[in-house]
């Protein structure tokens, strides 16, 4: 199969804008006529679901929560970057249109990515009219901040908590239209299986996790707007809930995943305290605008400080290496997230880290506070410093904070065309779900961005045009293939109950997640990645011999819905590392040690690589089957990335 | 550390459900309340015994799914959610007493889960500004004081996690229902829909059963985003200011 990225033909800036004139509209009186699925209630479901429904289709919204407004976009910290030049320093559509490319190691369509700076404008209008309140000058005027890599301030926030903020903006607009019955809610559902009619998306199967009910759904189209697969590593930034279920099912019935191996290692995270830590906490890299990052200049003296015979404060100023200002003068403690967090990994691989277990970095508010005075730093941190102290049981208006890098985003996912359609004619991907705006390398205030244009302002052109020409006929849920499906998750239920192994779910997890953090983590090798591989296969046949799951199928079984996710991501995770081990260069995450120039830089090969790894599933057992999109740039010129 | 834990069993809504008290060893200090609670179910799952079923999802105080009710207070001895709480909160030896939401509106689902979709009916009924997507106004043509601006957001940082409501011996949403009320009469964005929004949300409020408000504070002492008790002032002046101009009969 060729893929087709559908890209508009013309020029970049007109892409947008010629294809929504040439897409087909569904006339109004019709749109009633017409079901739309949506998983997920994350920034990119709830918005779509919302949208949709306001136009006029009938929308079902399925979370695994139990309400649509815990999803996992609630917790982005930082802020939403957005083109409106507010602060008249040279901002444009294009020009974080070129930082995303750039910041992404040119591993992205160029033409998905304008129209995601295109509609970001429109994206602050929207949630500023639904009453969110965003940080404010005296003024009266929206505030802004320089974020990540950046060197514009367009970045809008709401104090630490923008992402909360922007989600219950979304969940506010859903639940009017639930209101409106619009909408029809479906809390504490999970997606088993997408049912595909004639080729067609034309459904999915759910299960009940109250009641344990399998139930079946048909509709004219499907949305999953099911988040990332970052806890593919055990422990990640993500909540405990996410998980690959309702993408990798997906993608066993057709669907590519597309660059599954790009993972991003956010650098500021409060570091790993023990074995029984469940998951890692993020600290907003807004932090990274005022705070410094360094460790000793010397092995010894970082010895000490693990010792604990020398506090962080005692260190004189010139035993200090402030690594990132030295190594990157111009971005210093702003370069992009793969870059921060490369550059910890090799401190600590000197064996300067600064924590017990040798993994960590000070991130230090001292001089900030001498020159903005603590109350300053306290407005513009202050949740996320009282976090840092509920967790560790550290002051850092006193002390150094200190941070390593933890997964926090997935940038590969279900393969997307234009319209975020899926390889399968119907089923669509949204936000973080899918592989399209980010490349290889996601910069930091975009998820937030791509979730909303998602949902508010591309889905509801792009799904109308397939809704048009598919023609209203009704959808029911009688046709054969939904109770094949049924029977195929009730038999896969069976299973799993009946293992009744000695190992738990967690046992399993966990020790995937050492694997995947050891050799598809923040370096990878080939021999590395081969041994993964083995390992994960011997790993997967242990699981499904002896895994224990207790309890019925017919009652809220939280093992069981552990069960289910972990084993998808046993076989996402190889398919991980087949991808990072085909992916012969270094680019943005995903860093291969064989491939890097002699300062320790990521060293692309825009000769070979510069496409899209789509992965075709065909069948249990068997290799995926690679197919490449070639990335075309056409306004970009490619340049080594250097932040210098 | 050593701990007992009485915790709440209760196999689903129709069982009357009851304590078991569970011994507990090698806590430590540094580990968060949930990561405890997940040590005694891999201990209970390799005894064959049921985990204890509990609700959680970001473990960063935000998303607002956790919900245990610990020694007699919603999310334990500190003003944080239980995600947040880390066992240094505890001496060894301790017994600790776990329990659900206990609230009319919140039935028991099964052990400490319960059901919250009461909260999610009150924002359906008015929650909101009603704006579709597209067509909206730039930004900065909404131009809001600082103070105003953060008042809101004060307000708007409700997690909803009905702490507010486990914690009032009447079992009342106000402080739940007030800080939505709240953001949206404070913002420009609110006014159209201002009165309509607050009778709205009120009557919702009252048909799912939550408890009438004795001004005890409790709610706000125990929220652990410390939303304020000045918006249910705000509310109830909403309230009555809605009830003698409003246009609906």
């Amino acid at each position: 199969m060729i893929l087709d990225s559908k890209i508009p033909a013309g020029p970049l800036a007109e892409k947008w804008t010629k294809h929504k004139f040439n897409m087909k509209l569904v006339n109004p009186a019709n749109k009633r006529k017409y079901d739309v699925i949506v998983v997920g209630t994350g920034l990119a479901g709830a918005s779509a679901a919302a949208s949709l429904a306001e136009l006029g289709y009938n929308v079902k919204a399925f979370c695994f929560q139990d309400s649509p407004r815990r999803a996992h976009s609630i917790a982005a910290q930082g802020g939403i970057n957005a083109a409106k030049n507010y602060q008249n320093d040279g901002d444009s559509v294009f020009r974080l249109f070129y930082d995303t490319i750039k910041g992404g190691d040119y591993r992205a369509r160029e033409g998905n990515v304008y129209r995601l700076a295109e509609v970001s404008v429109n994206i602050i209008d929207q949630c500023v009219a639904q009453g969110v309140p965003f940080a404010r000058e005296y003024g009266g005027l929206l505030a802004n901040r320089s974020f990540g890599g950046a060197q514009v301030s367009r970045t809008f926030y709401a104090r630490g908590q923008t992402g909360q903020q922007l989600l219950l903006g979304a969940y506010s607009a859903l639940s009017r239209q639930v209101a409106n019955g619009k909408v029809k809610l479906y809390p504490r559902t999970e997606m088993m299986d997408v049912v595909k009619i004639d080729g067609h998306a034309r459904g999915i199967i759910t299960r009940n996790l109250i009641t344990g009910a399998i139930e079946k759904h048909a509709a004219h189209a499907v949305l999953l707007c099911t988040g990332g697969y970052g806890n593919v590593f055990f422990l990640s930034t993500n909540a405990m809930g996410s998980n690959v279920t309702a993408a990798w099912r997906a993608h066993k019935r057709g669907a590519y995943f597309a660059n599954p191996c790009y993972t991003q290692i956010h650098p500021t995270c409060i570091p790993v305290s023990g074995d029984h830590q469940s998951k890692l906490t993020l600290m907003s890299e807004s932090l990274r605008n005022d705070g410094r990052v360094w460790v000793p200049s010397t092995v010894e003296m970082a010895e000490k400080l693990r010792k604990g015979q020398i506090k962080a404060n005692d260190i004189p100023e010139n035993d200090r290496d402030y690594y990132l200002e030295r190594k990157y003068p111009s971005f210093g403690n702003l370069v992009p997230r793969d870059v921060a967090s490369r550059n910890a990994k090799y401190v600590c691989d000197e064996g300067r880290g600064v924590n017990e277990t040798g993994e960590a970095v000070f991130l230090d508010f001292r001089d900030a506070i001498k020159r903005d005075g603590e109350d300053t730093i306290r407005a513009r941190y202050g949740n996320l410093f009282d976090m840092y102290q509920q967790i560790t049981g550290e002051n850092p208006y006193q002390v150094p904070m200190m941070i390593y890098p933890a997964v926090h985003y997935t940038m590969g996912g279900l393969w997307v065309d234009y319209n975020l359609s899926t390889t399968i004619p119907g089923l669509y991907a949204l936000g973080e779900a899918n592989f399209s705006d980010h490349g290889a390398n996601r910069l930091g205030a975009s998820a937030l961005m791509q979730g909303l244009a998602d949902g508010y302002f591309v889905i509801p052109y792009t799904v109308g045009d397939y809704l048009a020409q598919i023609g209203p006929s009704p959808v029911n849920a009688d046709h054969p293939e939904f109770d094949k499906s049924i029977q195929e998750v009730k038999e896969r239920i069976q299973k799993l109950l009946s293992i009744k192994g000695s190992k738990t779910v967690d046992y399993f997890h966990k020790k995937l997640g050492k694997i995947m953090w050891n050799e598809c983590g923040m370096a990878r090798t080939a021999e590395g990645l081969k041994q993964a591989k083995a390992d994960i296969k011997a790993l997967r046949e242990e699981f499904w011999k002896d895994v224990k799951v207790l309890g019925e199928n017919e009652e809220l079984n939280q093992s069981l819905e552990k069960a289910h996710r972990v084993a998808d991501f046993l076989e996402l995770g190889e398919l991980m590392i087949d991808d990072a081990f085909n992916r012969e260069e270094s680019c943005g995450g995903h860093f291969r040690e064989e491939y890097q120039t002699p300062e320790g830089e990521a060293l692309r090969d825009d000769e070979n690589f510069a496409y899209v790894a789509a992965w075709k599933y065909l069948g249990e057992g068997q290799e995926e089957e690679l197919h490449k999109e070639p990335l075309e740039f056409e306004n970009v010129k490619l340049t080594q990335r250097s932040y210098k | 550390m050593k701990l007992t834990l009485k915790v709440w069993r209760q196999k689903n809504n129709a069982d009357k459900g009851g304590f078991v008290s569970y011994p507990i060893d090698g806590i430590s200090k540094d580990m968060s309340f949930l990561e405890m609670m997940d040590v005694l179910n891999e201990q209970l799952t390799e005894k064959g015994e049921d985990p204890v079923h509990f609700d959680h999802d970001c473990r960063e105080g935000i998303c607002g799914m956790c919900s245990l009710h610990i020694n007699g207070k919603p999310h334990g001895p500190q003003q944080t959610t239980t995600c947040q709480l880390h066992m240094r909160s505890f001496s060894d030896g301790e017994t600790i007493t776990i329990e659900p939401w206990r609230a009319k509106a919140f039935p028991v689902v099964k052990d400490l889960v319960v059901d919250r979709s009461a909260f999610d009916r009150i924002i359906q009924a008015g929650g909101y500004v009603s704006v579709n997507t597209g067509g909206v106004p730039d930004a900065n043509e909404i131009p809001i004081p600082k103070k105003i601006a953060d008042e809101a957001f004060d307000a708007a940082t409700c997690i909803g996690c009905g702490a507010c409501v486990a914690a009032c011996k009447n079992a009342s949403a106000m402080l739940f229902t007030s800080a939505k009320i709240s953001q949206l009469a404070m913002l420009p964005q609110g006014q159209v829909e201002r009165k309509d929004r607050a009778e709205k949300m009120i009557a919702q409020m009252d048909a799912e059963g939550f408890g009438a408000c004795t001004n005890t504070g409790a709610c706000a002492a125990e929220c652990p985003k410390g939303i304020s008790l000045t918006n249910i002032a705000r509310m109830n002046r909403e309230y009555f200011t809605a009830a003698v101009t409003t246009e609906n009969v």
